[in-house]
């Protein structure tokens, strides 16, 4: 017991209680420090880059969790039927998520140039015309999201498929007796009964997507200009490469009970979801 | 490698001609005392590239003449830079000798007086050889080493110019002459554009913090400062949205699409795939242009000075020093390395290899010299620009901030911003940050 706690101590309740320390002081790296109060906190709602870079986080976590749920579960629904290759083909599908982000992050940076990636040559394949993609404030978001689909879509399909398998086969067979379309038993008996895995699923790539920074700084940086900068980009750059240590950590503490505050969001609905389906069963 | 070794002996032996230069990188006929600190052992940290490369191939004459063990680590620039300061802030760094950004670490070095002051040490004749003098070193070294005192805290390594570099094919096929003012530049870059052929008349760093080196050529040529008396910050002045505007048009019409998200990386890439005429960046790309491995354009780059504007023709200019940490217990052994690492020996190698320009007159003065550098071009366009060199950055303690937000505002032009605007916004948020780190 003692040393459990000695280690929770040590290497996580201390640094949080020293960060919120830092969080009050003024402290940059190579200065004396000065206590502040609350004023590094007073600062953030006043920093343009600060505010952009929450619109930013919550925008690259919702598309981040979304799309590899949509395109996982549909994957796990196809990957579920029995097809000769099947176990092959699975295992292709989920190599993406096997590969280092930061190496597939450089791989993705060439593959988005305008003028020398292969991205517009397929476009122009198909005769659409050419995009800017991680190039333009307008299309960086969405094309950083596609790294992430594409990287991420494969656990999601995994999770589900467990989920899958442990649907008995009854119900859907009594759904093809009463006569249900294909959508109809995907919407009224697979998803209820998935619904618990896809939470799952969704927790552990918020998760994820929330603290992604190796695909976002690797690419670009936070650019063009901040159009890409999330909390944790923002963070880096103030804690590390303008040393102010004092409003990078008030930054983080803000950044902490923001996710605190979404994962019990997350953490409600899910009891909410289970309590719905018991009381439904 | 056989005269070296000879003049080696001599030094050991202390009986050579004058002027011969060896591996130690010291003429022979300066005896300082090179044994006292034999058996000290050193640490160095490095930011990766040709002067770490630079100083670890030749390591071992360094260590023969002095007897003196150097351990040194070479690390990527960015996060060199970290690992620095917070070692140093700790008080106790894991080294002794670190090699300095001062484009981006001088003012901070100094007013957290991390480095030892070296400029007794250059006065003794037992430590420092006669040749090493500070009227060797050109003005904007000795301004990157010296404090507000006078003291020289470090030794100026290699500095980088900012130059023109232009696909000479491209010229010719379109017949437009090498470009003499930025109004020509622009001219010239629109009349090279053919975006039906894919090719474009100028590229650059559009992306923002690395896109300030190349902004402040055109604001410095539009005779813009950086700094008042006052240490006011000057940037969003009308010298500084003229130069906004044509880089603005000069990358909004003239530059391949996306060059908003372009660094040094993407922007050599263009370019060597000939598919930019324009290029103006830092002076050590000429290996990689001329390698046929990686570039199409080899023989036809044409290298030349940042075009003049309207108030003076600068070359904005960065650089890197070495130094000692103040907390070092071996300062006069690290300081007989510094001495060696800016040798007119180590700075022939650096330049003769294409892989720095050493800020010593007497290397780029030096026929020899020259005549041992392969791109006698490339070597032209230095040596003028070193005439008009002029800082690049403003020297002050939050220089990434600086050009984190106003290389923010100059990205915003390109899709679409008012450049006074957009200026005006980004010095609003960085006034302040300048304020409160001036005055602590």
């Amino acid at each position: 017991m003692v040393p459990a706690l000695v280690v929770v101590l040590a290497i996580i309740i201390f640094p949080w209680l020293f960060t919120i320390w830092m969080s009050l002081n003024e402290w940059k790296v190579g200065t004396p420090t000065t206590f502040v109060g609350l004023a590094n906190f007073v600062r953030l709602p006043n920093d343009p880059r600060f505010v952009e870079a929450i619109g930013h986080t919550i925008l690259y976590t919702a598309l981040s969790v979304l799309l590899p749920l949509v395109f996982g579960t549909f994957a796990a629904v196809v990957f579920h039927q029995k097809f000769p290759g099947r176990g092959f083909l699975r295992g292709v599908f989920i190599m993406p998520m096997m590969a280092t982000p930061v190496a597939i992050a450089l791989v993705w940076t060439m593959m988005f140039h305008p003028q020398l990636g292969v991205l517009n040559y397929l476009l122009s394949l198909i005769g659409l015309p050419a995009q800017l993609w991680v190039f333009h404030p307008a299309t960086v978001i969405p094309s950083l999201v596609l790294v992430e689909t594409w990287q991420w879509t494969p656990l999601v399909m995994l999770i589900v498929l467990g989920g899958l398998a442990a649907i008995p086969a009854e119900p859907h067979e009594s759904a093809q007796i009463d006569g249900a379309s294909i959508w109809q038993a995907f919407r009224y008996i697979t998803l209820p009964l998935i619904t618990p895995f896809l939470f799952i699923a969704g927790m552990i790539r918020m998760i994820d997507a929330v603290k992604s920074f190796d695909i976002i700084f690797a690419i670009t940086q936070g650019g063009p200009g901040s159009a890409s900068e999330t909390i944790n980009l923002y963070l880096y750059s103030v804690a590390f490469i303008y040393y102010d240590l004092g409003y990078g950590s008030a930054i983080a503490v803000v950044f902490f009970i923001l996710i605190v505050m979404l994962a019990a969001v997350l953490l409600y609905l899910r009891q909410r979801t289970v309590w719905t389906e018991i009381g439904g069963a | 490698m056989k005269d070296s070794l000879v003049s080696r002996r001599a030094v050991v032996a202390g009986t050579a001609a004058a002027g011969i230069l060896g591996l130690t990188g010291f003429p022979v006929r300066a005896e300082p005392q090179w044994k006292k600190y034999a058996g000290t052992k050193l640490e160095v940290i490095l930011a990766k590239g040709p002067r770490g490369d630079n100083l670890q191939k030749y390591i071992k004459g360094f260590t023969e003449l002095t007897g003196i063990q150097v351990e040194s680590e070479q690390i990527p620039e960015q996060q060199q830079r970290q690992k620095c300061v917070i070692e140093l802030a700790s008080g106790k760094p894991s080294f002794d000798v670190v090699h300095v950004s001062y484009h981006v670490q001088k003012r901070q070095f100094e007013k957290a007086g991390w480095l030892a002051d070296i400029s007794g040490y250059m006065k003794d004749p037992n430590l420092t050889v006669p040749d090493l003098v500070e009227s060797d070193f050109s003005a904007a070294g000795l301004q990157y080493a010296k404090n507000g005192q006078g003291q020289m805290l470090s030794l100026p390594w290699s500095v980088d110019y900012f130059i023109l570099y232009y696909n000479k094919e491209l010229f010719q096929k379109k017949g437009v002459a090498v470009p003499k003012t930025l109004d020509e530049m622009v001219v010239a870059a629109e009349k090279l554009t053919d975006p039906k052929e894919g090719t474009f008349g100028f590229v650059g760093r559009g992306l923002r913090n690395a896109n300030m080196a190349l902004w402040t050529n055109f604001y410095l040529n539009y005779g813009g400062e950086f700094l008042d008396d006052k240490g006011n910050i000057l940037t969003d002045g009308p010298e500084a949205v003229e130069a906004t505007k044509l880089y603005q048009t000069l990358l909004t019409k003239a530059a391949p699409p996306g060059v908003a998200g372009f660094n040094w990386m993407e922007s050599m890439a263009s370019f060597t795939q000939g598919r930019s005429a324009m290029w103006i960046d830092a002076d050590g790309w000429a290996p990689p242009l001329e390698d046929p491995s990686a570039s199409r354009v080899v023989g036809k780059v044409g290298y030349t000075l940042v075009p003049a504007g309207p108030k003076g023709q600068y070359s904005s200019t960065y650089g890197d020093g070495i130094g000692i940490a103040a907390a070092s217990k071996n300062k006069e052994a690290a300081y007989l390395l510094c001495q060696w690492a800016v040798s007119k020996a180590q700075g022939t190698r650096l330049l003769q290899a294409g892989g720095g320009v050493p800020f010593r007159n007497s290397v780029l003065d030096d026929p020899e010299v020259r005549k041992g550098v392969k791109n006698q071009e490339w070597l032209q366009s230095v040596i003028d620009s070193a005439k008009i060199s002029k800082l690049g950055l403003p020297v002050v303690i939050p220089v990434a901030e600086f050009r984190d937000l106003v290389g923010a505002a100059l990205t915003a032009t390109l899709s679409g911003g008012d450049p006074a605007t957009e200026l005006k916004k980004a010095h609003e948020q960085f006034r302040p940050i300048l304020e409160r780190s001036e005055k602590a």
